[in-house]
């Protein structure tokens, strides 16, 4: 066969390259998405000498009349069975400009090619054929375009012929698709009814169509906006690479959005070193550039050898990333295997690879009429809201505010299975809680040791870390506890939000950032307690295991997490202080467990289940675990120390 | 930034990731106008280096000006130049149409500079508007243990973001020019004035657009004798770009064909 050829622009400035607007076409299979690029690239004078009787050819070898489809179906397969298996591209000009029309397949069975074509795209034509009418195909493609970041659409209505150019049915498929799409929140730019076979209202307007009044499909696609490289955005800058090529260290990356100036201040995530620009390195060009913007794979050297390595996210102070070790996002999923709650898989975000794994799925969205449903599997080809937690802090942003770092790919098995964007709804941006300001304090050395206060009070120092739901049980225990152990001769106080919240953190509220501060507080607090030698039992619900995690850091050796467990309904049922009642009505907005996550903890050191025992059997459980874990008398036995001998 | 700007960006994101993500990998260089620009790509994205080997198949048939431009480019761009050459024809498949059969040579040549180096990913100059299969490549291009393409299950590839994980005993094939054209490589030859074999310009009217073998590979009508005369006459052509090349069009599938069974 012979090769694809392109209609060129007209020789301007050899020089100049005009961009490409790059197009994919879309829709269910049979819907003529091949046919429609076929008639576009004839109708506008693009095909190349021979071309049409190399296809007629081969239309008459498989005793079928002429099929525009052949154009685009390289593959003797796609052309054999009639359906376009991989995307493919190709070029055509208009009056206006150069296009790449990609045309993807619409078979449910190939949607990761067509996931493929669609992400690269400015633009994108969605084919319906108006005697079939809207099917899932259709909608599923509409649906990712939406999360693939494709804003500009085109609808063509096709096969009108076989529907007589009836302006009714062109109208009704109008109606429902756009009341579709505007679900969650597209409009498309244009709605044109066309006969791809006949070429009505491609090229030249229709005839048979004298009620329709919008544009062709040309000058549709003529009216979209070429999209332009994200420069007035925060930088961000991605490490790639880092090369020492003749004796420079140069930092190399592409900048995905934003600018660098020689001389600025670059902060890097997430560790959170501050470095400044030296010079920015190019080979073979007139000037060595003193900026570069997104979009520009450049290198970059620094004025401090500090230690830079891929994944490391660049940006300005004043507009960091977000760090954190949990988000939610919404996914298509395209992976043989279906997406599990509790696996494990490595997630590439620009260049960074962390390995994540499923917390949640919150829903499973069925793309036909737009219904969730919750799940424990996304299976191949649908989309889905999940939470994900990674195993280490990365850097990255919401979506909603910049898409080339609030996206990724999950790895499953070596393959890529699904991409995903990223929402920080109801997490903290933890960059503030694991960055230390630097200072001059001098720590001081304490001359009363650990094993003199343990010695002073029979028992050592520790934190008893509840967790649990509001109406678990959590403070009811804790000061019953108290209670006991203190008879005991224990050295033991509560922490809960009435000497907390009033005072220490009488600055917080109640924003994602403002909770997790509450939390590493009380942390630090309890973590003071245990090294003056008293036990210090928390009681906050603390729904976060990242900053229960972070809590147990201050002090590993002293943290006990007990987790207070009782389902929602028990919670509520209870209700004691009437908050679940004012969640239900909207006037508590991010209540845990209603409106916001409760992330229980994965090896806490105790369960106690409130649902199912007494609160004294709980309260029991506790004291038995303390004086088991705390008394000098137990830990001697358990070491097999006694009597107390201290020089070893 | 202008559209050449970005062709430029994007191959450069490509070379990099390939040389961060893969160990032990080389470019093929065919000597044509499009592994020329290749080259000169790789050494912007390594400041002036070509951090791997640069690999010639040699079907010892190619015209005596690109082997004069290859000895003098592989010494002057400091590359570390490998050449290895293919078997006989009788070693090829004798129901092949002749033209297919003898460029069958350089799949068999390239198999067994793979299998000799055990490259774990090799760099080819292919662009999408050269022809219908290879318009439905991938950047990163996965092949089996014996280089054969799997055309009907291709990884996703979309946001940048490249397969470039692979389970031993498989090798990539990265494609660094995959979205450039025809148009877009003279453009950039001429704008970073990067050396040209002479045979593209025309002489006694007549030029080559695609270099290859002797015996397969036509002159079309041609008049152009400057990149600019051939920016021009390319803006108004419909001649395909490979119709000189005789094996793509000896039968329907044949150049898939050839593709499928690992040819570049």
């Amino acid at each position: 066969m012979t090769s694809i050829t392109k209609i060129r622009p007209q020789a301007d400035d050899a020089t100049s390259a005009r961009g490409h607007m790059k197009i994919v076409i879309v829709g269910h299979v049979d819907h003529g998405k091949s046919t429609l690029v076929g008639r576009l690239i004839h109708d506008t004078g693009s095909l190349p000498e021979g071309k049409y009787e190399a296809i007629k050819a081969m239309s008459e070898r498989r005793g079928m009349p002429f099929e525009w489809a052949f154009l685009m179906d390289a593959l003797q397969a796609e052309r054999d069975q009639g359906i376009t298996i991989d995307t493919t591209q190709i070029w055509f000009k208009s009056e206006k400009r150069d296009y790449v029309i990609i045309d993807a397949p619409g078979h449910k069975e190939f949607l990761k090619n067509m996931v493929t074509g669609a992400a690269s795209a400015n633009a994108a034509t969605l084919v319906i054929d108006a005697h079939e009418g809207i099917q899932e195909q259709s909608k599923r493609h509409g649906y990712l375009l939406h999360l693939l970041g494709v804003r500009q659409i085109a609808i063509a209505v096709n096969k009108m012929d076989l529907v007589n150019f009836d302006e009714a049915v062109f109208n009704k498929i109008e109606a429902d698709f756009r009341a579709y799409l505007a679900s969650f929140g597209v409009t498309p730019t244009f709605m044109i009814p066309v006969s791809a076979r006949d070429g009505d209202n491609i090229v030249s307007r229709s005839e048979r169509a004298p009620w329709y009044k919008g544009p062709t499909l040309v000058e549709a696609l003529d009216g979209f906006e070429q999209v332009s490289a994200p420069t007035e955005q925060p930088l961000r800058f991605p490490v790639q690479d880092v090369y020492k090529f003749d004796d420079r260290r140069i930092i190399a990356g592409r900048i995905e959005t934003g600018r660098l100036k020689v001389g600025d201040t670059l902060l890097f995530s997430p560790s959170n070193k501050k470095v400044q620009v030296k010079s920015i390195e190019a080979w073979s060009v007139p000037h060595a550039p003193s900026e570069a913007h997104a979009g520009q794979s450049v290198g970059i050297t620094l004025s401090e050898q500090i230690f830079v390595e891929r994944g490391d996210l660049a940006s300005h102070a004043d507009h960091p990333p977000i760090e954190t070790d949990v988000f939610n996002a919404r996914l298509f999923w395209l992976g043989r295997d279906a997406l599990t709650v509790g696996k494990r898989y490595k997630m590439k975000l620009n260049t960074s690879e962390v390995q994540v794994t499923v917390q949640a799925i919150t829903k499973v969205i069925d793309t036909d009429d737009l219904s969730s449903a919750a799940s424990s599997r996304v299976e191949r080809n649908s989309v889905a809201e999940v939470t994900l937690r990674a195993r280490k802090m990365i850097a990255l942003d919401d979506y909603s505010t910049l898409a080339e770092t609030g996206r990724f790919v999950l790895v499953d098995n070596y393959d890529i299975a699904g991409g995903g964007i990223i929402s920080m709804d109801g997490y903290a941006d933890q960059r503030k809680l694991v960055t230390r300001a630097s200072s001059n304090i001098q720590r001081v050395e304490h001359r009363i040791t650990t094993d003199m206060r343990e010695e002073r009070h029979g028992h050592a120092g520790g934190i008893v870390w509840f967790t649990g739901l509001s109406g678990a049980g959590k403070s009811t225990i804790a000061v019953e506890v108290e209670n006991r152990l203190h008879a005991l001769g224990y050295q033991v106080y509560v922490l809960d939000g009435d000497n907390i919240r009033h005072g220490l953190n009488s600055n917080l509220g109640f924003s994602p950032e403002d909770r997790a501060e509450n939390i590493r507080r009380i942390g630090e607090v309890a973590a003071l307690f245990a090294s003056a030698g008293v036990i210090a039992i928390t009681s906050f619900i603390s729904p976060y295991r990242s900053d229960r995690d972070r809590a147990r850091e201050v002090a590993p050796d002293s943290f006990h997490e007990i987790y207070v467990k009782a389902d929602v309904a028990t919670c509520e049922s209870r209700d004691p202080k009437g908050l679940y009642k004012k969640a239900r009505t909207g006037e508590i907005a991010e209540f845990t467990g209603i409106s916001a996550p409760y992330e229980a903890p994965e090896a806490p050191e105790l369960v106690v289940d409130t649902a199912n025992s007494s609160v004294d059997d709980c309260v029991q459980q506790v004291v038995d675990y303390v004086r088991e874990n705390f008394s000098l008398e137990s830990r001697r036995a358990k070491h097999g120390i006694w009597p107390p001998e201290f020089d070893i | 930034m202008s559209a050449l700007d970005d062709l430029e960006s994007q191959s450069i994101y490509i070379f990099r990731e390939a040389f961060n993500r893969l160990d032990n990998i080389a470019m093929l260089w065919s000597l044509g106008k499009d592994s020329n620009v290749m080259i000169w790509l790789a050494r912007k994205a390594f400041f002036g280096h070509v951090p791997f080997p640069v690999v010639h198949v040699d079907t010892e048939k190619k015209f005596p000006e690109m082997y004069d431009f290859r000895d003098r480019y592989a010494a002057e761009w400091n590359l570390n130049f490998i050449r290895e050459t293919c078997p006989p024809i009788e070693d090829m498949d004798p129901d092949l149409p002749p033209a297919t059969r003898s460029a069958a040579r350089k799949t068999a040549g390239l198999k067994a500079m793979l299998e000799k180096h055990q490259f774990s990913g090799v760099f080819a100059g292919i662009r999408r508007d050269e022809e219908g299969t290879r318009a439905k490549e991938r950047v990163f291009s996965p092949r089996g243990q014996t280089g054969q393409w799997d055309f009907r299950d291709q990884p996703p590839e979309f946001w940048d973001q490249y397969k470039t994980d692979f389970p031993p005993e498989t090798h990539v094939r990265i494609h660094p020019l995959l979205h450039w054209t025809e148009m877009d490589i003279w453009k950039y030859t001429h704008r970073e004035n990067i050396p040209v074999i002479p045979l593209y310009f025309s002489q006694n009217g007549k030029r080559y657009r695609s270099l290859g073998d002797k015996d397969i590979t036509n002159p079309v009508e041609s008049t152009a004798a400057t990149i600019p005369e051939i920016l021009t006459e390319l803006s108004t052509t419909k001649v395909a770009e490979r119709s000189g090349r005789a094996m793509d069009h000896e039968s329907e599938d044949s150049f898939e064909r050839l593709r499928a069974d690992g040819y570049m």
